[in-house]
């Protein structure tokens, strides 16, 4: 088990020094090989316009005038080591893991990241919790009930909530849920530490509508599975030696189902943390993806290059929670 | 065998917990304090006086402010904004009415004293006054303040009227040139005195020093440039608890060096929460139930909102409609379209009527004429420049394409519009100028950006909007002081123009118009300054530099938890100095 972790965690380091090569590249190399002056390109770090002072600032700050290879290494030296970064005012230091300074909000990438990432993982966590529990379920009731009432309403609520966008269901649950049901707050973030209930009601909504699409999804895949699995011959020779048919459902036949939903699960998970845009959007989220979104749209380079190296360090950590809970769901992979 | 529903039983466990959630859960003000003062009381009116201590006021704003720092900013929110935190030489008094819009003494004794020849102001500085860490706040400070304005790659968002009426020869400011000395556009012979030297006389300089931050006290030991905008250091009744976060927003609590005799402040509220990034609509509803006290930009509800307050009596109690002293104009790119005859087909082309009907039609504002709005001193109605400032008007077609044909493009020509897309008003505006210029072959490429990045990067950036072809864009103007001048040398000078943060957006370098700012200068007598202005907003208007749009009337609701609320002419929406929750 220990040998399979490290393999996993081996390559998942190779995998982030890959991405990040490949996103340094996107950022800095191919606006070179099409063309742009090292003045343009850190006009686009600069994010606003520039004088003809700040591009030389950027310019020598990131070291555009450097051969590539010289610029990814001090990227990765100020992730591994920290970096300083100077205004032209003053001298800022940076410390590891320094994925960069936003000229544009002036302040550090990692300082913003660190302090949106509380929020995604709210918004995050809760609703995985919700929509695992609640899809798994489903998907398992309508798996034993197939054919049922239950079952068939079922998938045309699950259908319902896959075709439905986050941004209608959010808009219309903050309109009546909210505004004129008065049945929950305002949606904001408090701090868990601060206050468990505060934060919890403030984000039950969000929760709930994330939860309503990706359930939908979890449940037709369980039941999917579940159909499967409940016709192999060793689910018949489990009910045949007398076992209880929860002891079967569960054990048995869950089990081996749960694999195609774990794999889905890491990815959702690790994509969500760089990604819940227009959920954060719509209910005024001031998480990860609405960071990425203002990046975006301020030309904000570093902060751009910041979310990306971040959530494709989550999908690759959740991969590899991911593959450890196959090692101990399924015997077969963790001895391969 | 049937399997037990202990999945059905987590299910309605899950329910109630959501259930138990939502009542132990937090919630704002309900609204519900009494009855609304009524329908515009709080235009001429304080509205729900009181002295009560306590309480947390809750400001929020859909975009993000364009900085922090009182040196750095320039949207009459901002500057209305920074009084909580900041004090200047001058400043507006706290007062409904006229009242309110003439300078006065803040941390100066008194007025600034002119030299005979008007090149010459002398402020005089209270004593005793400090800063949050007990500091005493000297002359030197105010030095400085405006000293750090001249350095416009640090400093990009505030006016620039010091650097450019200051008699400071080339100085750069005090980050390329530390030495604080070598900046003669301000002495202090004192340290209670402060001397403003021009470049050449100017009458209304109170007026200058009045209207923004920009004579906020900075201690020189604390600036840090741009990041000085995420903990300014107080001067005013509150300060940051912590540094203001970009895009989040940041709290306020009670400075205790604060010296409460301060007129034009109040220090009732135990907190102050500033949220920025607050989805329009969802501010509009948090706001109608009191969650939020204050939509900080102060330009009014947005569409949902309007209707639900205007058909609710007890809503409409709550609400006024002042005539906000803004224009909402769309300034016209003379270098992205450089013909003349061009830029009247724009104008001919674009339909008044939805223009001022995405607006908000009645309740959003009056169709304009002239540029200056007509609360601005010495204002003339003037005349209609290729439209027509009346309902229903849809533009003319026929003059459009008689224009298009004088310019050399029959056919029309293609050129990007921008607006702010987090103002749905705006949006639908742009939307309404497509589609009503499209009919003569002119195609607007929309394209929408952030308010707090607008002016700075986009529509006020020169290289930009030739960069991308930008040939108008929505925009508004409130007057930075209510002259002319105070109106319109940002709009319209050639000196005015700046590589960010620039108001002359219609890049005019028109050599009459720079004549006549000159004689302003010289010319004692506001009646014969004012003419001179009628005649810059006629020029403006007639080189088909700009359409006009409307003066705005904002529907702005005050929740009955807010206390001590007016509308504050030089600010054009609630005063923001004075307000409590208790």
């Amino acid at each position: 088990m220990i040998a399979f972790f490290i393999r996993r965690l081996v390559g998942g380091v190779v995998m982030l020094l890959v991405i990040s090569a490949v996103t340094f590249l996107i950022f800095f190399g191919l606006p070179r090989a099409a063309g742009q002056s090292t003045d343009q390109l850190a006009a686009r770090f600069a994010g606003k316009s520039p004088t003809a002072e700040t591009i030389t600032a950027i310019k020598e700050r990131f070291g555009f005038d450097d051969p590539l290879a010289v610029q990814y290494g001090n990227f990765l030296k100020s992730i591994v080591a920290g970096d300083t970064y100077d205004t032209g005012v003053e001298k800022i230091d940076c410390p590891a893991p320094c994925l960069g300074y936003s000229f544009r909000t002036n302040q550090s990438v990692t300082e913003q990241i660190v302090d949106r990432f509380p929020i995604t993982l709210s918004l995050v966590v809760g609703a995985a919790i919700i929509w695992l529990l609640a899809g798994v379920s489903i998907g398992v009731l309508s798996a034993l009930k197939r054919g049922s009432l239950f079952d068939r309403a079922a998938m045309i609520v699950a259908l319902a909530g896959v075709s439905l966008p986050i941004f209608f269901t959010g808009l219309l649950s903050l309109t009546f849920v909210v505004h004129a049901w008065e049945l929950l707050p305002p949606v904001s973030y408090h701090s868990f530490m601060d206050n468990p209930f505060k934060w919890a009601s403030a984000l039950i909504l969000p929760w709930v509508t994330l939860a309503f699409l990706y359930a939908a999804m979890y449940a037709r895949l369980t039941r999917a599975g579940m159909l499967e699995t409940m016709g192999e011959d060793y689910i018949r020779t489990a009910r045949a030696k007398g076992l209880p048919e929860r002891t079967v459902i569960t054990r048995h036949a869950l089990r081996a189902s749960l694999t195609p939903v774990l794999t889905i699960f890491g990815l959702d998970v690790g994509l969500l943390f760089g990604g819940a845009i227009l959920t954060e959007q719509t209910f005024s989220l001031k998480g990860l993806g609405n960071l990425a979104l203002e990046g975006v749209i301020g030309s904000d380079l570093p902060v751009v290059l910041g979310t990306v190296v971040t959530l494709s360090l989550a999908v690759i950590v959740m991969n590899l929670v991911v593959d450890v809970m196959y090692g101990i769901l399924d015997p077969r992979v963790r001895l391969s | 065998m049937r399997v037990r529903p202990k999945l059905m039983a987590l299910s309605s466990g899950l329910v109630a917990l959501s259930l138990g959630l939502a009542a132990c859960g937090g919630g704002g003000d309900d609204g519900d304090g009494g009855d609304g003062a009524g329908y515009n009381a709080a235009i001429e009116n304080i509205v729900n006086p009181s002295d009560k201590k306590g309480g947390t006021l809750r400001m929020a704003i859909s975009s993000d402010i364009d900085s922090t720092d009182p040196g750095n900013m320039y949207y009459a929110w901002s500057t209305n904004f920074v009084r909580l935190y900041s004090r200047m030489l001058l400043t507006y008094p706290a007062k409904p009415g006229d009242e309110g819009r003439k300078p006065a003494p803040d941390l100066a004794e008194d007025l600034g004293t002119p030299s005979d020849d008007y090149k010459t102001w002398t402020y005089k500085l209270k004593r005793g006054q400090k800063y949050e860490d007990g500091t005493e706040i000297k002359a030197a400070d105010i030095k400085y303040a405006v000293a750090r304005t001249f350095d416009r790659s640090v400093l990009r968002s505030g006016p620039s009227y010091f650097a450019d009426m200051l008699d400071a020869g080339d100085y750069e400011g005090p980050y390329k040139d530390k030495n604080l000395d070598n900046f003669k556009g301000v002495t202090t012979p004192d340290d209670y005195t402060v001397v403003f030297h021009l470049k050449r006389p100017f009458p209304e300089f109170n007026e200058l020093v009045n209207f923004s931050g920009q004579t906020a006290p900075v201690p020189q030991d604390k600036d840090k440039g741009e990041r000085y905008g995420l903990h300014p250091v107080s001067s005013g009744p509150y300060k940051w608890e912590g540094d203001y976060t970009p895009g989040k927003g940041g709290t306020l609590v009670p400075n205790d060096q604060w010296d409460p005799s301060d007129p034009h402040r109040k220090q009732l509220p135990a907190k102050i929460e500033m949220i920025a990034g607050l989805n329009a609509e969802e501010l509009d509803n948090q706001l109608l139930k009191g969650d939020i006290h204050v939509d900080l930009a102060g330009s009014g509800v947005q569409d949902n909102a309007r209707k639900t307050i205007l058909t609710d009596d007890k809503l409409k109690e709550q609400a006024d409609n002042p005539v906000g002293g803004f224009h909402w104009y769309l300034p016209i790119n003379s270098e992205v379209v450089p013909n003349v005859e061009c830029r009247k087909a724009m104008i001919w082309a674009a339909d008044r009527d939805a223009i001022w009907r995405a607006y908000g039609g009645d309740v959003g504002g009056d169709l304009a004429t002239s540029i200056m709005p007509p609360d601005v001193d010495g204002r003339e109605k003037g005349t209609d420049y290729y439209t027509k400032a009346e309902k229903g008007y849809k533009g003319d077609v026929n003059k459009a394409k008689e224009a298009l044909q004088a310019c050399g493009k029959p056919e029309g020509f293609e050129v990007t519009m921008l607006y702010r897309s987090d103002r749905p008003k705006e949006q639908a505006v742009a939307v309404a100028l497509q589609q009503s210029m499209g009919r003569v072959g002119i195609k607007l490429n929309l394209k929408g950006y952030p308010a707090n990045t607008y002016v700075t990067d986009q529509f006020g950036s020169p290289e930009f909007n030739k960069k991308n072809n930008v040939a108008i864009g929505t925009f508004g103007w409130l007057s930075d002081w209510p002259t002319g001048y105070g109106y319109l040398w940002a709009l319209t000078s050639s000196d005015a123009i700046l590589p960010a943060g620039n108001i002359n957006i219609s890049m005019m370098k028109d050599k009459q118009i720079d004549d006549w700012w000159d004689q302003a200068y010289e010319t004692e007598d506001p009646a014969e300054r004012a003419k001179l202005y009628n005649q810059i907003d006629d020029r403006f208007r007639s080189e088909a530099y700009v359409l006009p749009g409307v003066y705005a009337k904002s529907l702005m609701f005050r929740p009955d938890s807010l206390k001590n609320v007016f509308f504050h002419k030089a600010f054009g929406m609630y005063n923001y100095s004075t307000l409590g929750v208790e």
